[in-house]
Parts: structure tokens; sequence; C-alpha cells
């Protein structure tokens, strides 16, 4: 059914969709609609069968979903930013026990300096932590996703976090196709765990284990994260055979297959991405694009394939490991390894700062000339970092990076940026 | 004319087993327990957690029909219980970290109120580190919701499972790992510390009670008055340890029994934040006693650190006026 709807509300109707048993709420914006919206549908009888907690952090939040998922329930939370790292324990927990729990994470950037924009630093951050990470260019997408993603992670007994980027798609209002309940009750199964805490059946659950099983232990988190490699794109055509619809899977591209700069990147900002390779097109330039929508597992193979014909590679990413640079390229260039091609990284997007079709142009024409720095950062303002260089240079108690740059440029709020 | 049956020892409110009415007698005497927490672990000899949980979880499995789910938080339970492939738990158990049991009880308990399955229950249980300072903020959450866990707090007063490292429930004066008998205080400070089971109270929660590995039929009673309850209960159980404490293993029943005897550790239940009892005591043992059978405590008795004798007294009296844990005259039974 066709409806125009908030992308927070989108997903709560999806998840509900998914007849979840167990939902822990904690607030943290972006993504605070989401679970604002499945709230009022446990209050209101409209999700029946289900626990909606209320709980006092996001540590909580995905404690208690530990323990619901370990009694065989189907378990959802959702988090963002800050949410995610003071739950970071529990994300690693979750994974190695084997928990198929579903989490929306509505990417935002992380403090300090405190910022509630978008980026994607914050589930990049738990990139390692043995969960499925799929990102979502579209509402529709994110729809399509949270209900794929409870069968890869039941299927797999494997956690899996869904990630949409805060604001631009958390709060955009977009057409929505949503799938009727009998569609999702036919995709989708009732939740049967692969071990469940149960007095008829006495197990004990989470026990130490020694330098003589750790290593196995991990590296069948690590085969059963390449058997998803197999299991996404199935679980993809399975949705697209009930519902009708195309979404999910590892990579999707556009325009890629004769494209000599071919652009990498995940999350909505593929959607500027694909405007401006239109205009490009025009112009008679072979460009195109992957959007990365599996990052655990990382697609290596799809993306090799997809980059076979490519002259040059452009990763942009609205993440950044400080020291080295994108977590996206590094990827990237280890699935590249063996092709002889260059990988520009570009970083893009931190804090929420809009990325624009005209810079976009302004960084395709020069990866097409090749003067691109192999780690570039989107629209730095370099003049304002070297008078802060200076300030430093000059004052040893020079006071708060973030705070005289604000003073420096004049701007009364960051929102204004 | 029938002889009265005197069930007391002499000076002492305990129960010889033995003298009473097969109905009487714990959980823990009868051929029918669960031995949930089965022999073969590895506890320390004298541990007092390894009876507390023991006598704790065997009751409240007699109480549930054995409908019980229990969730560990990190600590020496969890440790010397379980290395894989070896456990000794005979019912459903789940360690997930360390300060999450409360939250991750809250989990269990929605699991099965949403399956149907009225009859299965839930308790969380930890260290007195796994408890009342990392675990804090979990289980006043589970307190708040008043979810349907009782926790049980194993209260040895520190962390010992990392080598006798200072927490909230470690008494004043005290030498820890973290706190040592140098300096002009020596030892854990006076002023500091955290009565969780009054935290609770301020809850408002169904039920809390303080227990001890002394007295049996008081702990067995009280873990099975909590689960004749719904809601979330707090039960914090003392248990002496030989190794955190520099005491001898045979005496950790006596110490635990000393305990309460000098005021220091007061056994008293609430409901819905009042306190209800409170086990009297008949004579008010000083505290003395108790604290020269534990090395953590001998620099105490070295010249010059007698205010921190009496800061302990202090503190015990305080204890046996808050609770009124005196005896009233003519109420002798």
């Amino acid at each position: 059914m066709l409806k125009q709807m908030e992308g927070s509300m989108a997903v709560a109707e999806a998840v509900a969709l998914a007849r979840p048993e167990v939902i822990c709420a904690y607030p943290i914006t972006p993504q605070t609609h989401i679970v604002e919206g499945l709230g009022e549908m446990v209050k209101s009888g409209q999700l029946e069968n289900c626990e909606y907690i209320n709980v006092e952090s996001e540590f909580a939040a995905l404690s208690v979903g530990i323990g619901s998922s370990a009694a065989g329930a189907r378990t959802y939370t959702a988090t963002a930013s800050q949410g995610i790292l003071f739950m970071a324990e529990a994300v690693y927990n979750a994974s190695g026990l084997g928990l198929p729990i579903v989490m929306t994470v509505g990417n935002r950037a992380i403090g300090a300096p405190i910022n509630i924009w978008n980026d994607q630093s914050d589930s990049m951050s738990m990139r390692d932590a043995g969960w499925i990470q799929l990102f979502c260019e579209t509402n529709q997408e994110a729809v399509d996703v949270h209900i794929q993603a409870f069968k890869i992670a039941e299927k797999l007994s494997v956690p899996v976090m869904v990630c949409m980027d805060g604001f631009i798609l958390t709060h955009a209002y977009e057409r929505i196709d949503m799938p009727e309940q009998a569609q999702i009750d036919q995709f989708l199964p009732p939740f049967t765990p692969r071990q469940v805490l149960d007095p008829a059946n006495p197990v004990s659950m989470g026990a130490m284990v020694g330098p003589e099983a750790f290593t196995e232990v991990r590296y069948l988190a690590h085969r059963r994260q390449m058997d998803a490699l197999e299991l996404i794109p199935q679980v993809a055509k399975e949705y697209a055979e009930i519902v009708g619809r195309d979404s999910g899977g590892l990579i999707s591209t556009y325009k890629a297959d004769d494209a000599e700069t071919l652009v990498i990147s995940l999350g909505s900002v593929i959607g500027t991405i694909k405007d401006v390779i239109d205009q490009r097109r025009e112009e008679g330039e072979k460009i195109g694009c992957v959007a990365i929508r599996s990052f655990r597992p990382f697609p290596i193979a799809e993306i090799r394939k997809a980059c076979a014909n490519a002259k040059r590679i452009v990763v942009l990413e609205k993440c950044f490991a400080v020291g080295m640079g994108g977590m996206v390229a590094s990827n990237v260039r280890m699935a590249l390894s063996t092709q002889p091609v260059p990988v520009y990284n570009v970083i893009a997007g931190l804090g929420g700062r809009p990325i624009t079709q005209k810079s976009l142009h302004n960084l395709f024409n020069e990866a097409a000339a090749d003067t691109l720095e192999g780690l570039h950062f989107l629209d730095l303002n370099k003049e304002i970092v070297e008078r802060e260089l200076e300030r430093e240079r000059l004052d040893e108690c020079s006071g708060s990076v973030a705070e005289n740059i604000l003073r420096d440029i004049g701007a009364v709020a960051a929102s204004k940026v | 004319m029938t002889q009265q049956v005197k069930f007391y020892q002499t000076g002492t409110y305990t129960v010889g087993n033995r003298l009473l009415d097969q109905d009487q007698r714990t959980v823990q005497s009868s051929l029918d327990r669960s031995n949930a927490l089965d022999s073969g672990h590895r506890a320390c000899q004298g541990c007092g957690e390894a009876l507390g949980a023991r006598f704790a979880i065997d009751a409240a499995m007699r109480a549930t029909d054995n409908q019980l789910i229990a969730c560990n938080a990190t600590g020496c339970l969890e440790v010397f219980t379980t290395p894989y492939p070896e456990t000794a738990w005979q019912m459903p158990w789940i360690h997930s970290l360390f300060g999450n049991a409360a939250a991750v009880a809250t989990g269990v308990a929605a699991a099965q109120r949403v399956k149907g399955k009225k009859e299965v229950r839930v308790i969380a249980q930890g260290g007195d580190g796994g408890t009342t300072d990392i675990g804090f903020g979990c289980l006043s959450g589970m307190f708040d919701r008043n979810d349907d866990v009782l926790y049980i707090c194993y209260d040895n007063q520190a962390y010992m499972n990392t080598g006798v490292q200072r927490s909230s429930a470690t008494p004043p004066a005290a030498r820890t790992a973290t706190t040592m008998p140098v300096g002009p205080n020596p030892g854990n400070e006076f002023g500091q510390g955290k009565n969780v089971p009054l935290v609770a109270m301020a809850h408002g929660i169904p039920y809390v009670a303080t227990a001890s590995v002394h007295d049996l039929h008081d702990l067995e009673r009280k873990v099975t008055k909590a689960m004749s309850m719904r809601g979330a209960r707090y039960i914090q159980i003392f248990v002496p340890c030989p190794l955190g404490w520099g005491s001898k293993p045979c005496d950790s029943i006596k110490l635990a029994r000393m305990a309460a005897e000098c005021g220091l550790w007061p056994l008293f239940e609430a409901e819905d934040g009042e306190i209800t009892a409170s086990t009297k005591l008949r004579k008010p043992a000083p505290v003395n006693g108790y604290l020269k059978l534990q090395r953590r405590f001998a620099h105490m008795f070295k010249p010059g650190n007698e205010a921190q004798l009496e800061g302990m007294q202090a503190l015990a009296d305080k204890n046996i006026a808050k609770f009124e844990l005196l005896e009233e005259k003519g109420d002798e039974e």
C-alpha cells in the first residue's frame, strides 16, 4: 500500500510487520521516532503479543534484548551515535552469544564535540563486532531491509544492524510502499532459536572459553558471515518473489558496467551521487557507482567484479578513522589488492555537512583528471584549519578548537554551517 | 506435663534441623533438593558465596517447582561454576556481562510473559561489585520498572574474582588491594559506601531483604517469600570470603553469625519501601570479636588505630538503633 510517511514511522511499521515479541526503547536522536512509533502501536493494541520495555540506557536496551532473545523471543531495538558506544560491550556480547537481534542505527556523528547530525562513524565503530551491517539508500529500502534483517539474523543466529542515515532518512517524508501483513507472514516464519533458556531443557549459556577453543569460535563467527554473503542475496530474492520489489542484497550498481570512474559509497548519499552521474553522463563521461548495501560481511567478490573494468575508484564515505583514513576505503583497497587501479578516498559529510552536487562535480572533475589526493576531505576549509593551527602556535593555552573555529568564522550556531 | 523443646542453641537463634518436624526442616536438608548448583565446582574452601547461592537457588527452585531461569553477572560465582564444557548449573543459566545481569533478567522475564509462560520465574544474581557498582544502573532500572525478577546479591564486600579490590560494599577500614592498610588512615575510608538494600527500598519495590549464610532457615524463608511475590525483589546475602578477608575457611559460618550478632550485618525485611521485620539480637556482641578473626582488619588492633575500632562499633550501634535490632524486654519466647 502506498503511503506518504516519515522514514522512522515507516521503519516502525515495517518492524511491526515482522511481529517482534520484545522491543527495548531508549531515546537518542535521531532514531527516537522509530521506538516512539512502535510504543504507540504496542500500547494501542495494534501490535499484539509484544512486550515494549522502556529502559534506562542503551547498555540496558541491548542487555534486555540479550535476555529476551536468549529466551527465544524475536527482539528489536534501535540506537544511534553515543548510544551504540554506550552499549558497545553488549554489542559484542550479543553476537558472541549468537543472538539474532535486529537493531536500527539512525546514523549520527560521535562527539566530542557533541553533534546530533548525520554521518556513519557510529555504526562504523562497531563494524568488527560480529554483527551483520546493512546500509540503506532510501526509506523504501529501509522498510524492506528491516524485514529481511529478521530472516537473515534468525537463519544464521547472528545479530543484524540496519543502518540508515539520521535525519536524511529517519526524518524525511517519502512515498513508501508498505508490504501487507500476509506477505510478511509468508516471507518470515516464526523464530526458532538455536539454543534457548528453558527449564524443560536446561542449558548454560555464555560460559568462559579459554585459548583451546577461542580461535575456532571466532573463526566460525567469520564463517557464518561468509555464509551471509550467500544468504543475503537469497533472502532478497525470496522477498522480491513475495513482495515484488528488489531491495537488499550485497551491493547495487548504477551505470557501472562501462564506467571508467567508479564511485563507491553507502547510504543515502548514493541518491545525490546518482543525480550527479546522470548529469555527467549527458556530457559523455563514463562514470557510475556502486552502493555497498552489506558492509559486514564485506562483499569482496562483488566489489572486485564491479570494479573489474574501472580506471579509477573514488570511495566516498561519511566516516573517518583518525590517524589512518576511511574505513570503507581500507576495505575496498583490500578487495582490490590484486587489481592495479587507483583508489581515491574521500571523507565527506562529517557531522551533517551537506554533500552537494556542486561539490561532487568538483570532486569528480579532479578524479577524472587524476589530480585527487589519496585521502581527500570534501569541502575542507584549509584556511580555517591553518588559522587555528596558527593560534595554537602562538598561544599554549589556545582553548577549545571547536569554539575557536566557530568564533573565527562568525557562526552563531552550528546548525547554520 | 510435656517438656518444652528448645530449638535454639545457647545464645543464638540457630535452629537445629534434626529437632524440627519434617515439614519445618530446611530445603537444603531435604533429599528432594534440586542441587541446581551442583557439586564439583571450583569455589575456594569455605566460600560463602557458593553456600549462599546453593541455599538461595535451591529454595527458589522448590518455590517455583523448578520452573526457574538464572541470569548471572560476571564474577566468582560465574567463573567457579562454569568454564565450558563444564557447568555446575542444573537449571537454565546465562552469563552475559559484568554489569547487566538485572537487564538480561528483565529480558528473560519479558520473553516468558510474551510467550504466556507465567509459571517460569527469573532470578538475577551477582556479587557486590556486579550489583552495587558496575551493575547498579541496570539494577535500578529493573527496580524502577518493577520487572518480575528476584535479584540476589552475594555480598562478600569486595571484588574477589579480580583479586580483592574495594567495592562500594567494602566496609570502612577493611584492607583490600586498592585500600591498603598504610598511611594515617589505613584501609578503606570511613564515610563511604553504599547500602543497596536501603536504596532498593527507596524504589518502593514489593520486597527487599538481607540474609546471611549462617541462618539457613531465615535465608530460605526470605527466598521462598520473595518467590511467592511478583515484581522486582531484592535480597542481599552476606557471604564471607576466606581468601579476601584473610579468615579461616572453617570460620565462614561463624563470621557470618558474628557479623549479624554485633549489628554490622542487620537482618531485616521490607515491603513496598517500609521495614516490616528485623532479626532481634538477644545481646549484641562487641564488634572486636568479629573483626579480630579477619586479617583485613588486623591493622585496626595496632596501637594508634583505636579510633577505627570505635568507628566500627559506632556503625554497629547505629545499625542496632536504626533497624531496631534490640529485643524489647519481655519479648522472649
